[in-house]
């Protein structure tokens, strides 16, 4: 019943989008079955692809470095209630600059090529990484803290057996956030830059007027956003599968 | 005391070293693309207090404000109609999270095809962006309220429009207010990548103008200027937040 209602609705959309296109109400819009159609081109000639394989190195290697520069600046932020506090105010002004702003900087000092693109994604998204290693690291209970002390346990198994395990649902919520920006700011700079990838690829249509082509790489965009979200909370949820956060799902 | 003085201290002392650090180190520098803080610092007082303030800060925080402001009045509207009526919230689920994946400056460039270069264009990005997270959580928070509250309103026979306005809304209002905050953040970047490609005035076209005749501590000034914007605007939404949501802690603590 729900699948069903949920089809409809999408029927419904594309089929008002169907319909206002080709009686010309959206002036140069293309219809939905001929967007679909360059689309399947895309797939098909294999044109896609090369764009597809820049957007996702761009998107990927940000990730990587802001996962593992974010979590070496986190930790030791987090462990410490003076360090956090010496550190939140500067990183509240880090986080609310716009990435994009540093956009004509790299150009000048890059280039329009991967390394700009990888350097504006990854300071899009080090801060997520950093302020949820930094909540992470601040959970930790104090009576387990107590509890191992007292029991003299070792530095390594403090770490390896309380700090990771209360830090890890909440660092696994910062990558999902972090990949998901970082796909976000890798097309938004291909696109203004414009430097390869589906960015460069819709400013390309667009400019010589190719707009089935144009739209069908705003669509890949979407889908490619929604792949990689889903497969970061599946993944989320079954590494996370023992942690009472994603315990409860029964109750 | 002392405690009171390590509260604001201790905060102030990392921003000082950084802003001193920069400024040493870039106190010599012959590199065109790294001035000496100093000349930013002054081209930034010559440009920016307040000679071209009216000329592009004006049109820069119009987009940004119009454009969430249309964002949250959208969003928090549609927001409760969709959490109160569960089935339609379901029907549409997939398509608003579709909606909400496509990255919005992609679609700068049709926007620029259908509306031209102009305000209305660059207001139109901003609430194509913005939107989706005052929308998503308004839906979650309404959906989220009490079951128990549910009960208590309907065995006091209370009238629809004060359930929604008496406790669906204020209930819902820390998660609301926390959409706002991410749609104020999606806003700003958008008002920034439209300017980039399609504007004649405004902070973004100020700093394209100075990268591409190479001035580069007046593009500074200008990068420095938009992040500065960036946190204030944040920090008066926290103000209003902690105004609107006084209750809400109250009643927690």
């Amino acid at each position: 019943m729900n699948r069903l209602s949920q089809l409809g609705v999408i029927v419904l959309v594309l089929g008002a989008w169907q319909v206002a296109a080709a009686t010309g109400q959206l002036g140069a819009v293309p219809t939905p079955l001929v967007v679909a159609g360059a689309v399947l081109g895309l797939v098909l000639d294999g044109s896609g692809w090369g764009p597809l394989a820049e957007t996702l190195a761009s998107w990927f290697i940000s990730l990587l470095l802001a996962v593992v520069i974010g979590v070496i600046i986190g930790f030791p932020l987090g462990v410490s209630r003076v360090t956090y506090r010496m550190s939140v105010v500067t990183l509240d002004f880090l986080r609310t600059i716009p990435a994009l702003v540093f956009v004509p900087l790299v150009v000048l000092l890059y280039g329009a090529g991967l390394q700009s693109t990888i350097l504006l994604a990854f300071f899009g998204a080090v801060w997520a990484m950093v302020m949820q290693t930094i909540y992470g690291a601040r959970d930790l209970d104090p009576v387990a803290r107590d509890t191992f002390r007292s029991f003299g346990v070792r530095r390594w198994d403090t770490v390896t057996r309380l700090l990771l395990p209360t830090a890890l649902p909440y660092m696994a919520t910062g990558v999902r956030l972090a990949a998901a920006i970082c796909l976000l700011i890798s097309i938004s700079a291909q696109i203004v830059i414009p430097a390869g990838g589906f960015g460069e690829q819709i400013v390309v249509h667009q400019l010589s007027g190719a707009l089935p082509e144009m739209f069908a790489y705003i669509v890949l965009c979407g889908v490619l956003g929604m792949a990689i979200d889903s497969t970061f909370r599946w993944f989320e949820r079954s590494v996370l599968a023992w942690h009472p956060s994603h315990r409860k799902v029964s109750s | 005391m002392t405690q009171r003085i390590t509260r604001f201290l201790l905060p102030a002392i990392v921003p000082a070293l950084l802003v001193a650090l920069w400024w040493m180190a870039s106190a010599g520098s012959t590199s065109i693309f790294f001035p000496p803080l100093a000349k930013i610092w002054q081209r930034f007082h010559e440009l920016w207090i307040f000679d071209l303030v009216g000329e592009h800060v004006v049109s820069s925080l119009n987009s940004v404000l119009i454009g969430l402001g249309i964002s949250i009045v959208l969003g928090v509207g549609l927001g409760i109609v969709l959490g109160l009526n569960d089935a339609i919230a379901t029907a549409v689920g997939p398509l608003l999270q579709f909606m909400r994946y496509l990255p919005a400056v992609a679609m700068l460039p049709l926007a620029i095809q259908l509306m031209g270069i102009g305000p209305d264009m660059r207001v139109l990005i901003v609430v194509l962006g913005a939107l989706w997270p005052v929308l998503l959580n308004t839906v979650d928070g309404v959906r989220g309220v009490h079951p128990a509250l549910v009960d208590v309103a309907k065995s006091n026979r209370l009238r629809p429009i004060d359930w929604v306005v008496r406790v669906v809304v204020p209930s819902a209002s820390p998660q609301i207010f926390a959409g706002i905050r991410a749609s104020l953040a999606v806003s700003v970047i958008l008002m920034f990548a439209s300017e980039l490609m399609g504007a004649s005035q405004g902070i973004g076209y100020f700093i394209l103008e100075t990268q591409r005749q190479f001035s580069l501590p007046e593009m500074w000034s200008g990068m420095i200027l938009l992040g500065v914007i960036g946190y204030l605007l944040n920090v008066i939404l926290l103000l209003v937040e902690r105004f609107a949501l006084d209750w809400h802690r109250e009643s927690r603590s």
